[in-house]
């Protein structure tokens, strides 16, 4: 520990710091604007095999990840390959896989597990045959539970992979 | 009294302090007028601050703001204790009167605080004095600060600073600003956004709105931007702002699926981060004047939450190549890395102290997170705080306290920020309008 040497500051001229700029948004009452998209546009009737509905409550949109895991399960893999058939059937959608983590973990570390979350899944619809380019991965780490308890009950199903499916055969940038 | 002498009363200036409390030592009933700040059995210093001293008609009410905020910063930190005004036998009259040292001893005050304010229109002027009661002397030379009258919080914290300093030995830490995430909603539909306040949580700005993820802001060295990870593209991308203007800037980074957990360099023209790319998530850098990115780890863990030495030389990051979350240490260039956490649990979310001598980090163990420091080979490690989920340490500018995030359990489970002494004294909640996670500290002001 060494003694700093005490500053001299007779005259600070502080520069303006208050102004009045308290929120410069127009909702300045912390009204939220539209949250990003995570449901699928025009998801279209579940009794249609096409539709992103069906993909979604039939096929099943989510596979779920054991505690600090990313490795599929066999319960997994069989959703996965549900999800990588119905990709190759409908060719005219493409997907996003989202990574997600429970609590347990710290920001930075649950951005990392989903991300290797969200990848896993890809990697295994890529074998099933579906084209990479047509898959994106997105980590939300454990910013976007669905369960809100603080029990495992809660956190088995947060600990998760979704792919939503979204109009356009490909990706552009 | 048991504050002791410093260990190291080495600087001259010191001496001469030595020689002051000697000449006063007749009169004084313990030690010098000295604190040290990491000393974890630290009684609270007394002191007086009468309400400073009016010196044109209607700046009463800003005198007595700014004398009452002075004696909130020295009493927040734990370290001195404000004896009340109607304990006083003298009351102060005017800034310019001889002290009455025997009025203030009687009263067992250590330090006292005398000051005047004089605003003329929107200009404010601060003078203070700041005396070492036992030794009858006054401790540094008198002060005049001049700003605003919208920034007299500021003037405050600055006139805290120099009380702080002189009796420390320490830089002081009331006049800075803190980077944070405001959140509200409920936990499924949590809305953040970038904020900056002042350390106390007082003026409160938003950076951002709520219309897309925000996480992890950190201060530039200088105080004027902010780099965090954004999802207004959909996906995890590196954002500057300009704190100032409110200008937004994404930072080209290396190609990659995610970008997250970003730093700037002391000098603020480089930036280290994790890339996500097929799962695997490294550390690079990337020189923002020049474009050029840089690998610094290429091992198929995660390795993220990189954080420089202050001078520049090194990083210390997280890591679970060896099967669980721990601390490495690495040149800023890559290279090995060094291992340096081996305690039972998991490490993450380092961050180097701006002293250098310290890293701190979260620990996750048995269920419980904490808060700890640890010297940067990894010895003396020390948990500070404990709870269902602290994470996320920042370090104070002159690196003695901590901020950092607690998120409390169950559905109704929020974040707020909290501060605690290096020593692990001294935790406190800091005030804020909203939920409040990922604390950033800034520097101290110019």
């Amino acid at each position: 520990m060494k003694k700093l040497p005490i500053a001299l500051l007779l005259v600070a001229a502080l520069a303006a710091t208050g102004c009045n700029r308290r929120d410069r948004f127009a909702d300045g009452a912390g009204v939220p604007a539209a949250p990003a998209p995570v449901t699928n546009p025009g998801a279209g009737s579940a009794a249609d095999p096409s539709s992103p509905a069906y993909f979604q409550q039939t096929i099943g949109d989510r596979v779920l990840f054991l505690v600090d895991q990313y490795t599929l399960t066999p319960e997994g893999r069989a959703v996965l390959d549900g999800q990588a058939r119905w990709l190759q059937a409908n060719a005219d959608y493409r997907a996003v896989i989202e990574g997600h983590a429970d609590e347990q973990g710290t920001r930075e570390y649950n951005l990392a597990l989903g991300s290797r979350r969200a990848n896993a899944v890809r990697e295994y619809l890529v074998s099933q045959g579906v084209p990479s380019s047509r898959l994106q991965t997105v980590t939300y780490g454990k910013e976007r539970p669905l369960e809100v308890c603080s029990a495992e009950s809660c956190y088995a199903q947060n600990r998760r992979a979704v792919t939503v499916i979204a109009a356009g055969s490909g990706l552009t940038g | 009294m048991t504050h002791r002498l410093f260990a190291n009363l080495l600087a001259g200036l010191l001496v001469a302090f030595a020689a002051m409390w000697l000449a006063g030592a007749a009169a004084a009933q313990g030690g010098p007028l000295r604190i040290t700040v990491t000393d974890p059995n630290v009684e609270p210093l007394p002191f007086a601050i009468p309400a400073f001293e009016a010196e044109t008609a209607g700046a009463e009410g800003l005198a007595s703001d700014i004398s009452r905020l002075v004696a909130q910063d020295l009493v927040n930190t734990g370290l001195f204790r404000e004896i009340p005004s109607t304990a006083f036998v003298s009351q102060l009259t005017s800034f310019a009167q001889p002290v009455a040292y025997t009025d203030w001893r009687t009263i067992n005050a250590q330090a006292l605080i005398t000051g005047a304010v004089a605003v003329n229109g929107g200009q404010v002027t601060v003078k203070f004095r700041l005396y070492d009661v036992f030794s009858g002397q006054e401790l540094g030379a008198g002060q005049q600060l001049v700003g605003t009258t919208d920034g007299w919080r500021r003037m405050a914290h600055k006139v805290a600073d120099q009380v702080y300093s002189r009796i420390t030995g320490e830089s002081g830490y009331f006049d800075s600003r803190v980077v944070f995430v405001s959140e509200t909603g409920p936990k499924n539909d949590r809305r953040k956004r970038l904020a900056i306040m002042d350390y106390d949580g007082a003026n409160v700005q938003y950076l951002t709105d709520s219309g897309s993820i925000v996480l992890a802001p950190r201060f530039s060295p200088t105080g004027d931007r902010v780099i965090y990870t954004s999802w207004d593209s959909g996906f995890p991308r590196i954002n500057a702002i300009d704190v100032g203007t409110v200008s937004r800037q994404q930072i080209p980074v290396q190609a990659g699926e995610m970008a997250f957990s970003p730093r700037f360099s002391r000098d603020g023209r480089q930036v280290i981060y994790s890339l996500s790319e097929g799962g695997n998530i490294d550390i690079w850098r990337t020189d923002i004047t020049t474009g050029q990115h840089q690998r610094l780890t290429s091992a198929p863990s995660i390795e993220t939450a990189p954080s420089l030495s202050p001078d520049g030389q090194r990083i210390v990051f997280e890591s679970d190549r060896s099967g669980s979350q721990q601390l490495y240490v690495m040149p800023v260039t890559g290279g090995e890395p060094q291992r340096i956490s081996f305690g039972e649990g998991r490490y993450g979310s380092p961050v180097w102290s701006p002293r250098g001598d310290m890293i701190a980090f979260t620990k996750q163990h048995a269920g419980r997170f904490h808060i700890g420091v640890m010297r940067t080979d990894g010895s003396e490690e020390r948990l500070l705080t404990a709870s269902f989920l602290d994470e996320g340490p920042t370090w104070s500018p002159n690196g003695r306290v901590l901020m950092f995030s607690r998120e409390t359990q169950g559905a109704d489970g929020a974040p707020a920020i909290y501060s605690v002494d290096v020593s692990g004294r001294n935790l406190r909640r800091v005030t804020t309008p909203a939920f409040a996670s990922d604390p950033s500290w800034g520097p101290l002001q110019p």
